[in-house]
C-alpha cells in the first residue's frame, strides 16, 4: 500500500467504529469495546508504518495527496492529507496515547463486573451487591451502564484528532478540530444526569466556540488573502512575503492579523487565559476522557495548530524584537503558565491539580512559540502528552482504587478524588505509584532522567539565549511551582500513612489499566533522549539530537540550535529539585486541609474568574436574550408596531362603519335622504303610473317606440 | 413516455393537484386510505424530480425542460416554466420534504381528507414559484401557496392558531402588494411578463414606455420597485425586523406544517432574491448591498438571541430559522456587492446551499419537536429534563439534527455557512465579523435545547403510568432517516449538489 493511501485510511477505523457501535452493536458490551479497541489498534498500526517510513527516508519533506472537494466559482477547493516531519512526530504520540486510553477504558468502566443495583444511564455506576460462596454479601464495582456508548464517543474523538493531524489544509483540520469539540461536549457530559456534568459540558463547548468563531474568521481571511488553505501552498516564501507586507487592521500585517485570529482558536481549545475556565470543569467526565482531552487530543490540537501556523506567525519576524502577534502569543502563554500554576497549588481534587497543571504546561508551549522556539515547543508538546496521559490515567487508577475502598466501607460521604482522604497508597497500589511518580517527576522536570526535563529545559534555554527575560523568569517561577504542587500531590496521595479507612482498603487496578500506565511511563522517560542538545555537558553528542534534526525539517529554513549556557540549565535544576524538595518538606506531615497553609481563598476559587464571567457575560447574555430581544424588541416594539397597524385598521374600519356607513350612508343617505326625501316621494309619484290598465300601458309603449324610432333615425340614418 | 419527457415540469407541478382531486372522491372515513394515497401520490413528483435531476445538464446555459403555453393573451403573459441549477435544487427540496411531511402527518386524525388535500395543493403552489419563468405566473403561485398554509394553521393548529394564521396571511399579503404593483409596472412597460426577456431589457432600460413616471427619474422608479420586491421577499424569508410572524406561525402550526413552512416556504423568499431581485436590479442591489447585509446580520444576531431567550421548544427552533436564513441573505448581499467575482460566486454558492441545508435540518428539528410534543402535550422546556435514558434513539437523532443545525463541521450546515463567511469576508468584513456573534449564540441555543430536554436529572413524571414517555416509532425514524443521510452526505461530500449550484451561480451572478 502506498504511504499516501495509508494516510488517507488512518482516521477511518475509529469513525467506522463509531457508526458500527451506534447503529448495530450497542447492546453488546464485549463486541463494542472489541470494535473500538481494534479500530484504535488499526489506526495505531497505520500511524507507526507511516512514522517509520518518514523517519527512514533521507531528507524527508512530506507524503501528500489531495482530491478536489468543493467547487468554488471556476476552480475547485482541494482537500487532502499530508504528513511532514511535524505531522509524523505528532502522529506518533497521538497513536500511542489514544491506543493506551482505549485499552485503559475497558478496565476503568469495569468490564466484566456485574450490573449495578440501582445504576441508571446518565449517572456513574454506584456498585453492585454480590454474594460469595459463604453467603456473605459484598458491594463491588459495577459496570458502566452506557459502556458501549462510551466507546463509540471516544472512537469519534480519535477520528477527529487523526483527521486534524493528517489534514493538508486548514479547513479539514478545522473539521477535525470541531468534531473533537463535539466529542468533548458529549464526553464531559457523559454522565449527563448530573447537573454539574451537564453544565461543564456546555461550558466547554461554548468557551471553545468563542475561540472557534474567531478562528473561522481567520480561515476566511487567509483563504481570501491567498486563495488557498493548503499549508504547502501558503507556506511558500512569496506568499508569506506578500502576507507580511499587506496591512490589515490595528497596525498588524495580514500575516499577523490572521495568525492572531487563528491563535484565538487555540486560546479556546488549549484553555489559555482568558478562555481557560472550561478545562478544570471538564474533570466531570470519566477519567479516560480527561486523559484524552488533556493529553492525547484536544488541548494538544490547539498547540499543534499554532505549530502549523508558525510560518505565518513569524512571517514578518526579522529576528530582532518580537512582532506584535508574537508578543501577544508569548504574553498569553507565559501569563497562563504562571497564573494556573498558582491555582494548582491550592486544589485538593487529584484531577483538578492535574487540570491546572495542563493549562500551565500548555502555557509553556505557547510562550515558546511566541518567542520563536519552534522545536522546543513541539518537543514539550510531545513529552507532555506522554507524561500527562500517564498522570491522568494514573489518577484514574487511584480514584478507582479509592472507590473500591469506598464500596468496601460503604461510607459514600468520602470523596474518592480528594487527596486529603488518601495517603499511603504506595503500598496498596505499587504499579500505580511508581508510574505516577515517573509521570510526576517528568512533569516537574526532574533532571536528566525524565523527558520533561529535556523539553522544559530547552524552552528555558531558548528564552534565555534570545534575551526574552520576562518570559524566562515567568516560566522559571512557573516551573518551580509545578515541581512544588506535583510533589504535594505525590506526598498527599501516596506517601505517609492512609488517612482514611477507604484509603486503607484501596486496591490495585486490573491489568487493562496498569499496562497502559507502564507503557506510557517508558515514554515519559525515554522520549527525552531523542532530543538531547548536542552541546549538553557530558551527555550531549552521545545520542544524536534526532528530534531537532527531524522536526526542524518541517520549516523552510532549518532552525539553529541555541548555544549552551549554564544559567538556564542551573535555573532548570534549581527550580525542579527545589520545588520537589520543598513540596515534600511542607506536606509530609500535613494531615488535613486545615493544616495546609496554602488554602488561600483567592487561589482555591481560581482567582474568581468563574464568578466574574458569570456576572460580566453569562447573566447579561440571558438578559439580552430573554428580556431585551424577546420581550422588549420582538414582543414590545416590533409586534407593538404591527398590532398598532392592526388596531388602526380596525379603528378605521369601525369608524367607517359607525360614522360613515351607519350614520351618513345608512341613516342619512339611505334612510333620510333617499327614503324620506327622494325615493319615497319619487316612488309615490311613479306609483301612479302603475294603474293596472292595459290600455294605458299600450299607449306608453307606443309612445316609447315612437321616441326611440325618432332618435335612431336622427342619429344613425340621417 | 414522450409526453412525460416533454411535459416533465408540468407533470411534477400538477400531479399533486390531480392526486388531491382523486382524494376528494375517497370516502371520508377511510383515514388510513387517504393518508396512504396522499403519501404514495407525493412520491411521484419526488421520483420525477429525481429523473429531472439526473437528466439535467449542469454544463448547459440557460433554462432547461422549458414549457410554454398560452395563458393570458391579452396581457401577453404566458404559462412559461423552466429550471436551472438554482430552481432545480429547490424543486428537489420541495418534492423531497413533502412526502416526509405527509408521512409525519399520519398521526392527524381530524378532518383527514381536507388536511391531506390542502397539503398537496400547497406542494403545487410552492413548486410553481420555483418553476415559473413568467412574472405573473410567479406571483400567482406565490399567493396560491398562502391559502393552504393559512388553513393548515387555522384548522389544525394549537391554541393560539387564529392569531397566528391571520398574522401570517395578512403580513405576507401586505408585503406582496408592493410586489404586485412593481410587477404590473414592468409588464405594462415592456408588454411582456416573460422573465427571460425581462432579464435582458429591464436592468438596462433608460426609458419606460406606457408608464407615467410622475416626474421621477428612471433611477428613482427602479429604486422604489427594487424595495417593493425586497420587502415582499424579506417578509417571507423572514429578515429582521419582519420576522415576528414566524415564531407565531411555527409554534401554532401542526408539526408537518412547520416542517414545510421552515423547509420550503421560507426558501420562496430567498429564491425571490436570487431569481428576481439580483438579476432584475443588479445596480440597486449593489448600491444597497450594505443595507441587505445589515438586515442579514441583525437577523443572524437577534435570531440567535431570540432563540436563546425561549422556554418553548418549538419557538426556540422557530427563531433558529431567522438566524440561519440570515446567512442566506448575507451571502446574497455579498454577491450583490461584487457580482462577477470569485467572492460573489463563493458567497452565492454558500447562500443557495444554505437554503437547501436549512430545509433539511429545520424540517428535521420541527419534526423532532413534534414527536415529543405528541407524547407529552407540552413544549415547555422546563417540563422536560433528563429524558435521554427513556428515549435513547430519539435522543441520538435529536443530538445529530441539532448539531447539523448548529453548523458542526462534518455536517451540511457548516459547508454553507463557511462558504458564506468566506465570500462575505472579503466584501463586507465588518458585517461578517458581527455575524460571528450570532454564530456563537447558535451554539448557545442549540445546547440549551438539548440541555433541557435530554440532559440533567430525570423528570420522574415521564417515567411511569399514563405519562410514560415512549420511544420514537419506526414511522418517525423513517421520516428522519432520509434527512439525516442527506445531512451527513452533504457534510462529507458536498460536490454532488454544490457543483450543480456552482455552475448556475457562475453563469448568473
Amino acid at each position: 500500500m502506498t504511504t499516501e493511501l495509508l494516510i488517507w485510511l488512518i482516521p477511518l477505523p475509529p469513525a467506522l467504529a463509531f457508526f458500527l457501535i451506534v447503529l448495530f452493536t450497542n447492546k453488546s458490551k464485549a463486541l463494542s469495546h472489541t470494535i473500538a479497541v481494534g479500530a484504535a489498534f488499526l489506526s495505531w498500526l497505520g500511524s507507526m508504518v507511516v512514522f517509520f517510513r518518514a523517519v527512514g527516508e533521507e531528507h524527508f519533506t512530506a507524503f501528500a495527496s489531495s482530491i478536489p472537494w468543493l467547487p468554488t466559482g471556476d476552480t475547485w477547493f482541494r482537500i487532502g492529507v499530508s504528513i511532514d516531519p511535524l505531522g509524523a512526530a505528532v502522529l506518533f504520540f497521538v497513536a500511542w496515547t489514544v491506543l493506551m486510553i482505549f485499552l485503559y477504558s475497558v478496565g476503568y468502566h469495569n468490564f466484566g463486573q456485574p450490573k449495578g443495583d440501582h445504576d441508571r444511564a446518565g449517572l456513574p455506576p454506584h456498585g453492585a451487591t454480590v454474594t460469595d460462596e459463604h453467603g456473605h454479601k459484598h458491594t463491588v464495582l459495577s459496570v458502566e451502564p452506557m459502556y458501549s456508548r462510551f466507546f463509540a464517543f471516544i472512537g469519534l474523538f480519535a477520528f477527529g484528532m487523526y483527521t486534524l493531524v493528517v489534514s493538508d489544509n486548514l479547513l479539514t483540520m478545522f473539521v477535525g478540530w470541531e468534531i473533537m469539540g463535539l466529542c468533548s461536549y458529549l464526553l464531559i457530559g457523559f454522565w449527563y444526569g448530573k447537573p454539574s456534568a451537564r453544565a461543564a459540558a456546555i461550558k466547554a463547548f461554548m468557551t471553545t466556540r468563542i475561540g472557534d468563531v474567531f478562528m473561522l474568521l481567520g480561515i476566511a481571511f487567509l483563504y481570501k488573502a491567498t486563495g488557498t488553505l493548503t499549508f504547502s501552498e501558503i507556506f511558500t516564501e512569496e506568499t508569506l512575503h506578500v502576507l507580511a507586507n499587506t496591512p490589515a487592521f490595528f497596525g498588524l500585517s495580514a500575516a499577523g492579523a490572521i495568525a492572531i485570529l487563528l491563535f484565538i482558536g487555540t486560546v479556546g481549545k488549549s484553555a489559555q487565559w482568558p478562555l481557560h475556565v472550561w478545562l478544570p470543569d471538564a474533570m466531570e467526565g470519566p477519567t479516560p476522557v480527561s486523559a484524552m482531552i488533556h493529553a492525547a487530543t484536544m488541548v494538544s490540537a490547539g498547540v499543534y495548530a499554532v505549530l502549523r501556523m508558525f510560518p505565518l506567525l513569524t512571517a514578518d519576524f526579522t529576528g530582532h524584537g518580537l512582532t506584535t502577534a508574537m508578543s501577544v502569543v508569548a504574553f498569553i502563554g507565559a501569563f497562563t503558565a504562571l497564573f494556573s500554576a498558582t491555582i494548582a497549588v491550592a486544589q485538593n481534587d487529584i484531577k483538578r491539580v492535574l487540570a491546572y497543571s495542563t493549562i500551565s504546561q500548555l502555557g509553556f508551549m505557547i510562550a515558546a512559540l511566541g518567542i520563536g522556539a519552534y522545536i522546543a515547543a513541539a518537543f514539550h508538546l510531545i513529552t507532555h502528552a506522554f507524561f500527562k496521559a500517564l498522570l491522568f490515567l494514573g489518577s484514574g487508577s487511584v480514584i478507582h482504587g479509592m472507590e473500591h475502598g469506598v464500596l468496601h466501607t460503604g461510607n459514600h460521604h468520602v470523596d474518592p478524588q480528594d487527596m486529603f482522604n488518601m495517603g499511603g497508597l504506595r503500598k496498596k497500589m505499587p504499579i500505580t505509584f511508581w508510574t505516577f511518580l515517573i509521570g510526576g517527576f517528568a512533569l516537574s522536570g526532574f533532571p536528566i532522567l525524565t523527558a520533561g526535563f529535556w523539553s522544559k529545559d530547552e524552552i528555558l534555554a531558548d528564552a534565555f539565549a534570545h534575551g526574552h527575560w520576562a518570559v524566562f523568569i515567568t516560566l522559571a517561577v512557573a516551573a518551580f511551582l509545578t515541581a512544588f504542587y506535583t510533589m504535594r500531590q505525590i506526598t498527599l496521595t501516596f506517601l505517609g500513612e492512609p488517612r482514611t479507612k477507604e484509603a486503607e482498603h484501596a486496591h490495585e487496578t486490573p491489568w487493562t489499566m496498569t499496562t497502559p500506565l507502564v507503557i506510557l511511563a517508558v515514554f515519559a522517560i525515554g522520549y527525552g533522549w531523542v532530543g538531547i542538545p548536542e552541546h549538553f555537558p557530558v551527555l550531549g553528542g552521545i545520542l544524536p539530537n534526532w528530534f531537532h534534526e527531524f522536526v526542524g525539517g518541517t520549516l523552510l529554513e532549518h532552525p539553529e540550535a541555541v548555544e549552551f549556557s549554564w544559567i538556564p540549565l542551573g535555573t532548570s535544576l534549581l527550580v525542579a529539585l527545589g520545588g520537589l524538595g520543598l513540596g515534600w518538606l511542607v506536606y509530609r506531615n500535613v494531615k488535613s486541609p486545615a493544616e495546609d497553609r496554602l488554602q488561600i481563598p483567592a487561589l482555591k476559587n481560581k482567582w474568581y474568574f468563574d464568578e466574574a464571567y458569570d456576572f460580566l457575560f453569562v447573566k447579561p447574555a440571558y438578559w439580552f436574550a430573554e428580556t431585551f430581544t424577546y420581550k422588549w424588541m420582538d414582543k414590545g416594539v416590533i409586534d407593538g408596531i404591527l398590532h398598532f397597524f392592526g388596531k388602526a385598521a380596525a379603528w378605521i374600519g369601525d369608524t367607517l362603519r359607525n360614522y360613515i356607513d351607519s350614520i351618513l350612508i345608512n341613516d342619512w343617505i339611505a334612510d333620510k335622504l333617499s327614503h324620506q326625501w327622494t325615493i319615497h316621494p319619487a316612488a309615490r309619484a311613479v306609483r301612479r303610473v302603475q294603474t293596472g290598465r292595459i290600455q294605458q300601458y299600450m299607449l306608453a309603449s307606443i309612445g316609447v317606440l315612437f321616441v326611440v324610432g325618432v332618435l335612431v333615425y336622427y342619429f344613425f340614418m340621417a | 413516455m414522450d409526453f412525460l419527457s416533454s411535459h416533465l415540469l408540468t407533470t411534477i407541478l400538477f400531479f399533486p393537484v390531480l392526486a388531491a382531486l382523486v382524494i376528494l372522491f375517497l370516502p371520508k372515513d377511510e383515514a388510513k386510505l387517504i393518508r396512504w394515497a396522499a403519501f404514495v401520490a407525493s412520491l411521484v413528483p419526488f421520483a420525477l424530480s429525481l429523473v429531472l435531476w439526473f437528466n439535467f445538464d449542469k454544463s448547459a446555459a440557460g433554462f432547461q425542460f422549458e414549457e410554454q403555453y398560452v395563458w393570458y393573451e391579452a396581457l401577453n403573459s404566458t404559462f412559461h416554466l423552466g429550471v436551472d441549477g438554482l430552481s432545480l435544487t429547490m424543486v428537489l427540496l420541495t418534492t423531497l420534504l413533502t412526502p416526509l411531511a405527509l408521512l409525519a402527518s399520519f398521526s392527524i386524525s381530524e378532518k383527514v381528507k381536507g388536511y391531506f388535500m390542502l397539503f398537496l395543493f400547497l406542494e403545487t403552489g410552492m413548486l410553481g414559484v420555483f418553476m415559473a419563468l413568467d412574472l405573473l405566473i410567479f406571483f400567482v403561485f406565490w399567493e396560491i401557496g398562502l391559502v393552504p398554509m393559512y388553513f393548515l394553521i387555522n384548522q389544525w393548529g394549537s391554541a393560539n392558531r387564529n392569531y397566528a394564521s391571520l398574522k401570517f396571511m395578512i403580513y405576507t399579503m401586505a408585503g406582496s402588494l408592493g410586489l404586485l404593483l412593481a410587477v404590473q409596472m414592468l409588464g405594462v412597460a415592456f408588454g411582456t411578463y416573460d422573465l427571460v426577456s425581462l432579464f435582458d431589457k429591464w436592468p438596462y432600460a433608460a426609458t419606460l414606455a406606457n408608464v407615467a413616471l410622475g416626474g421621477m427619474s428612471i433611477g428613482t422608479v427602479k429604486t422604489i420597485a427594487f424595495w417593493a420586491f425586497v420587502v415582499a421577499f424579506a417578509i417571507k424569508v423572514p429578515v429582521w425586523p419582519f420576522h415576528t410572524w414566524l415564531p407565531d406561525a411555527h409554534t401554532e402550526a401542526p408539526t408537518a406544517g412547520s416542517m414545510i413552512l421552515a423547509g420550503v416556504l421560507l426558501k420562496l423568499g430567498a429564491y425571490g432574491f436570487l431569481r428576481l431581485v439580483l438579476p432584475l436590479y443588479p445596480m440597486q442591489a449593489q448600491q444597497y448591498a450594505w443595507a441587505l447585509a445589515f438586515l442579514a446580520v441583525m437577523a443572524i444576531i437577534f435570531g440567535a438571541f431570540g432563540s436563546y431567550g425561549q422556554t418553548d421548544f418549538k419557538r426556540l427552533v422557530a427563531y433558529s430559522s431567522v438566524n440561519h436564513m440570515g446567512f442566506v441573505l448575507l451571502g446574497i448581499a455579498a454577491a450583490a456587492k461584487v457580482a462577477g467575482t470569485t467572492d460573489a460566486h463563493i458567497a452565492m454558492n454558500g447562500a443557495v446551499l444554505q437554503m437547501f441545508n436549512h430545509g433539511l435540518s429545520a424540517a428535521g428539528m420541527f419534526f423532532l419537536v413534534g414527536v415529543i410534543y405528541e407524547r407529552t402535550h407540552t413544549r415547555n422546556l422546563n417540563d422536560f429534563g433528563g429524558l435521554f435514558p427513556l428515549v435513547p434513539v430519539y435522543g441520538g437523532i435529536l443530538i445529530f439534527t441539532s448539531m447539523a443545525s448548529l453548523g458542526l463541521p462534518g455536517l451540511n450546515g457548516f459547508i454553507s455557512e463557511f462558504l458564506v463567511v468566506r465570500g462575505a469576508w472579503g466584501v463586507l468584513p465588518g458585517f461578517t465579523a458581527l455575524a460571528m456573534i450570532g454564530l456563537l449564540f447558535t451554539g448557545a441555543y442549540i445546547l440549551k435545547g438539548i440541555k433541557n430536554v435530554l440532559h440533567g436529572p430525570l423528570n420522574e413524571h415521564w417515567v411511569h403510568g399514563e405519562h410514560k414517555l415512549t420511544e420514537i416509532s419506526l414511522r418517525e425514524v423513517l421520516v428522519m432517516a432520509p434527512l439525516m443521510a442527506l445531512i451527513l452526505w452533504i457534510g462529507v461530500w458536498p460536490a454532488w449538489i454544490l457543483d450543480v449550484i456552482n455552475k448556475a451561480v457562475v453563469r448568473l451572478f
